[in-house]
């Protein structure tokens, strides 16, 4: 820069020297710390005095007005560098003040949801307990309804707890897919089997090749990523809704979809459908927000891609795409040669 | 029959009060210990039929004694487990533990796992032709029947298909199968068990994609029960 200033400095004379260097000053004080700032502000004034002030390459001055000029330069080089570094000091404070704020809302939100999510089943089985034992009027099946209530409480509170342990380890930051080769077709079938267990009245359709390759990735992320979508599908559609997973795989891209033709969310929830704990008018929402956010974080985990579409002319559609290492089956590579003979 | 004798070795006592009354009720005679300490003596005063053993006991951790019983204890061992941590439950059945369940499970199911257990133990060097529902096992010949027909195998289906029928009920972890089917040299090669899983479940289930016989379980290893 000085340079620059010195083959100016012909042209455009001394004094305005000065203010190209305190143009660099004031740049150096937007983007470096306040030491290194002020070194500059004392090299720059030196650099002007040593090399433009007449006369050249000496520290003297000799007319009384650059004497005059020098000192302010200095002093406003100066007062520019702290008063940067100051502003930027309030933007930093200001900035986390704001992260605080945000995260005591988000805490919030978290234990509004949790104490509702705990708080209902618990109330249920407190409620049903009770009543069995102290209300001697209670006819057989009301018996036995009671304790079915129990149990589903006991269900929903078992998957609540599962969730929180899977949001804590995704919270936790250092979750690491562990890879290994895993059959597609029997994790789909398998997860669909759980999720018609617990919603007995739900029947979700299947379509996957039963030739489907082998993949490199994390069973237990992408059965949790099935699992909690297909799960939202059957509890959050009305029962005549159709629920319809299937898997394909394009080259290298493992490619999951799941489609009901429920009601569908609101357009503007779907930006913020896989916000952590991301919750709209209704805690409907907040109970889906639990389960997507996991979907949200163990597909990233598995560094793929997770989207909601809407489906026409009405349902929703998740599309989950995964980078994988594939294998095709070759049996006879797995069978010791000398062992053919059946 | 005598109600066989079952030690559970919880520290938890709503845990032990609960599994007291269902095994009692279910034709057992349940005895308990709250710790490692007081679950090794009862254990080797009075050699109970099996054992219930929650991994995480305040004295000692499950796996210690869950080893030291394995010195002399030849009766099965079911781990109860309030972590689905894989390796954990890898571990306890490599030092010997016949079976697994995580906290919390369904009362079926730990009946159901208890009765396998305690089969196993009896059917163990029995005849070699076994009946399960619409399978046919026939261990001396080598051949397995579906429906009255013959299902063609080949030999490493069949020797896979075997081990596990074998022992019926138990899980076998991957690397275990691995080891013995392939080799020490096979054990990282997964991708080998499940694409002959896949084969055997194609040939002897009704469904293969609904399994009633070869059951996997989940990051840890696969089973053979016969009774649904």
């Amino acid at each position: 820069m000085a340079c620059i200033c010195f083959a100016l400095s012909g042209l455009v004379g001394y004094r305005v020297v000065a203010f190209i260097l305190l143009v660099t000053v004031s740049i150096l004080a937007i983007t470096f710390d306040i030491l290194p700032v002020l070194v500059a502000a004392a090299l720059s004034a030196f650099i002007w005095n040593f090399f433009f002030i007449p006369p050249k390459f000496t520290i003297h001055v000799s007319a009384t007005e650059d004497t005059i000029l020098l000192i302010m330069y200095f002093v406003i080089a100066m007062i520019n560098a702290v008063l940067t570094y100051k502003i930027r000091r309030v933007e930093k404070i200001s900035s986390i003040k704001e992260e605080r704020a945000n995260s005591v809302k988000l805490y919030n939100t978290i234990l509004n949801s949790l104490s509702h999510e705990l708080r209902t089943p618990l109330a249920a089985i407190i409620g049903a307990t009770d009543n069995l034992q102290t209300n001697s009027h209670l006819t057989s099946k009301d018996r036995e309804q009671l304790i079915a209530e129990i149990s589903k409480a006991c269900l929903r509170l078992n998957q609540q707890v599962e969730n929180l342990l899977n949001i804590s380890r995704l919270e936790s930051g250092h979750i690491q897919a562990k890879n290994d080769w895993c059959d597609i077709v029997e994790l789909v079938y398998d997860a669909v089997k759980r999720v018609e267990e617990n919603n007995r009245d739900r029947k979700i359709h299947i379509s996957i090749n039963q030739e489907f390759p082998l993949c490199f990735l994390d069973k237990g992320m992408l059965d949790q990523v099935i699992y909690n979508l297909l799960n939202n599908a059957a509890i959050h559609t009305e029962t005549s809704a159709r629920i319809d997973i299937s898997a394909t795989i394009h080259g290298d891209i493992l490619a999951v979809l799941i489609e009901d033709t429920g009601s569908g969310f609101v357009n503007g929830d779907i930006k913020d459908v896989f916000d952590k704990f991301s919750r709209s008018k209704a805690l409907t929402t907040a109970r889906r927000g639990l389960g997507l956010s996991i979907v949200k974080g163990f597909t990233d985990a598995m560094s793929g891609n997770v989207d909601l579409e809407k489906v026409h002319p009405h349902g929703s559609r998740f599309v989950i795409t995964i980078p994988v290492k594939s294998s095709s089956i070759k049996l006879a590579e797995y069978e010791p040669a000398r062992d053919i003979n059946r | 029959m005598s109600r066989p004798e079952i030690l559970i070795v919880d520290d938890e006592p709503q845990m032990r009060k609960t599994l007291e009354i269902t095994l009692q009720s279910n034709g057992y005679t349940p005895k308990s210990a709250a710790s490692a300490k007081e679950g090794i003596i009862m254990a080797s005063n009075h050699p109970p039929a099996l054992v219930l053993l929650d991994l995480g006991l305040p004295d000692e951790s499950g796996h210690v004694l869950l080893q030291k019983l394995r010195r002399w204890y030849t009766n099965p061992v079911i781990i109860l487990s309030v972590q689905k941590n894989e390796e954990d439950i890898v571990k306890a059945l490599d030092n010997g533990a016949n079976d697994y369940l995580s906290k919390p499970f369904r009362t079926g199911e730990l009946l159901a796992r208890i009765r396998s257990a305690l089969r196993s133990l009896i059917t163990d060097d029995a005849d070699t032709a076994l009946n399960f529902r619409d399978i046919q096992i026939d261990l001396s010949a080598r051949l397995v029947r579906k429906n009255n027909q013959l299902v063609r195998l080949t030999s490493t289906e069949y020797n896979l298909l075997a081990l596990l029928v074998r022992n019926e009920g138990k899980v076998l972890t991957h690397q275990y199968l691995l080891r013995a089917i392939w080799g020490p040299g096979f054990i990282n090669q997964s991708q080998y068990l499940r694409v002959f899983i896949a084969q055997i479940r194609k040939k002897i289930e009704t469904d293969a994609n609904r399994p009633e016989y070869l059951l996997t379980e989940s990051g840890v290893g696969y089973r053979f029960i016969s009774q649904i």
